[in-house]
């Protein structure tokens, strides 16, 4: 069998390093020792492959998961997932999670004192369709604080999960609002190195996917590692 | 051409978006193969568990091929096995799988990997995964494993290898450590 053709590595400067002492976290879960180069093998570039049947559509609206509507501003969130050729990435799930419009989330290790939605949970998960696009419908999340430094602060800010087609194309990473102050500040965005890579994170406020009368539109579209060439159809 | 998208860390809040009952147990009583569990501890710099990170594995069937559509391998695939876990850590840092010991894959040029679960670890104070491998005890085939041999200290190699249980039988331990004495090989994919 002959080998199977690899992923391009990590974009430097679009990845950031494990150890970035400004989010302190980072000072004891950061390996030490250099990771070992490996080849790409059959058991990195392949990985889970997600079924339709999984994923129903009330998954990807956020705001009818309750009897009642959420509090807050409520937002339609969509994108493309894309490789780095601008392919889309098709039926790939895309799994979400944020705070309700206070900034708590719904997990019960969180102790901000903002109060909690009983219609909202703030997860969420579809398919990407066929042109590799995904669509969400939401509430615009709050900021909340946290105790990394004195008065720090996360900018307001949606969890994303991607797969992708292997098992090294998993990405988690956080979409953030165009504008928002904190942003600067925050030091888990300020792990990118590279700032213009940094500002994909950031969604773009979309005139075209307001929905009038009802909800404002954020595009945000995710690029996942791609191929070194096509892989030969059969 | 386009950039990558930036990974960030999945914070600790992941638990209610990501998790679903039995994601841990990756077989059913149709799946082909040997019963295995997995369990470990994920620890800090510090050697303090973490009780809050996220442990993926992806590996193949009984018979060694991925059920995935890059795998053209003429090996049976097993409709009762799909080979994708996940598990979050507890307060004492542990997490588990039952699964079924995986068979060898093909690897670089003709050559032939050992039995191996391919593991991604994410948590929060970590902006980007963690790649490693788990790796069987006793298993001959380990020392020719062209992943394996890419690490030069025989006790490096070591953190990649499961431990049998002590008693269980088809039980291994397999503990990260992400930080330190006893530090786990991560890769570079
Ligand atoms: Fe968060």
């Amino acid at each position: 069998m002959s080998d199977p053709i690899p992923y391009r590595r990590e974009e430097k400067g679009a990845q950031p390093p494990s150890l970035y002492p400004p989010y302190v976290s980072t000072l004891k879960r950061a390996p030490r020792q250099p990771l070992i180069l490996m080849p790409q093998t059959l058991s990195e570039v392949t990985g889970p492959v997600y079924g339709h049947d999984k994923v129903v559509p009330d998954d990807s609206d956020l705001t009818r998961q309750h009897k009642g509507e959420p509090q807050g501003e409520r937002i339609v969130v969509s994108g493309r997932v894309l490789d780095e050729s601008g392919r889309p990435v098709p039926r790939t799930l895309v799994e979400i999670w944020q705070t309700n419009a206070a900034g708590r989330y719904i997990h019960h290790g969180d102790q901000h004192s903002a109060p909690l939605d009983p219609n909202f949970s703030g997860a969420g998960r579809t398919l990407t369709d066929a042109d590799g696009r995904y669509k969400f419908v939401t509430v615009k999340p709050g900021a909340y604080p946290w105790r990394n430094h004195p008065n720090a602060w996360r900018p307001a800010h949606i969890h994303f999960s991607l797969f992708g087609p292997s098992f090294l194309t998993r990405l988690v990473t956080q979409m953030y609002f165009q504008g928002d102050p904190l942003i600067p500040l925050d030091p888990v965005y300020n792990g990118i190195p590279d700032k213009k890579a940094a500002a994909r994170m950031v969604s773009r406020f979309d005139l075209e996917a307001t929905v009038p009368e009802w909800a404002l539109g954020y595009c945000f579209d995710i690029v996942l590692r791609g191929r070194e060439a096509t892989p030969m159809e059969h | 051409m386009s950039g990558q998208t930036p990974s960030q860390t999945v914070g600790p809040f992941f638990g209610f978006a990501l998790l679903r009952e039995g994601h841990e147990v990756l077989v059913s009583d149709a799946t082909a193969g040997e019963r295995i569990v997995i369990e470990g501890r994920v620890f800090d710099g510090d050697g303090a568990p973490l009780n809050d990170a996220l442990i993926e594995i992806w590996q193949a069937n009984a018979a060694g091929r991925y059920d995935h559509p890059d795998d053209r391998q003429e090996k049976p695939l097993d409709a009762a096995f799909h080979g994708f876990g996940r598990c979050p850590t507890d307060d004492s840092g542990r997490f588990h799988f039952r699964t079924i010991r995986p068979g060898p894959v093909p690897g670089p040029g003709n050559t032939l990997q050992a039995p191996h679960i391919n593991v991604t670890v994410l948590a929060r104070g970590m902006l980007k995964q963690l790649v490693t491998r788990i790796y069987f005890e006793g298993e001959p085939s380990n020392a020719d494993d062209p992943i394996l041999g890419l690490v030069g200290e025989p006790e490096r190699r070591k953190t990649l290898i499961a431990k049998r249980g002590n008693g269980k039988n088809g039980t291994y331990t397999f503990d990260i450590r992400l930080q330190g004495p006893g530090e786990t090989v991560f890769f570079d994919v």
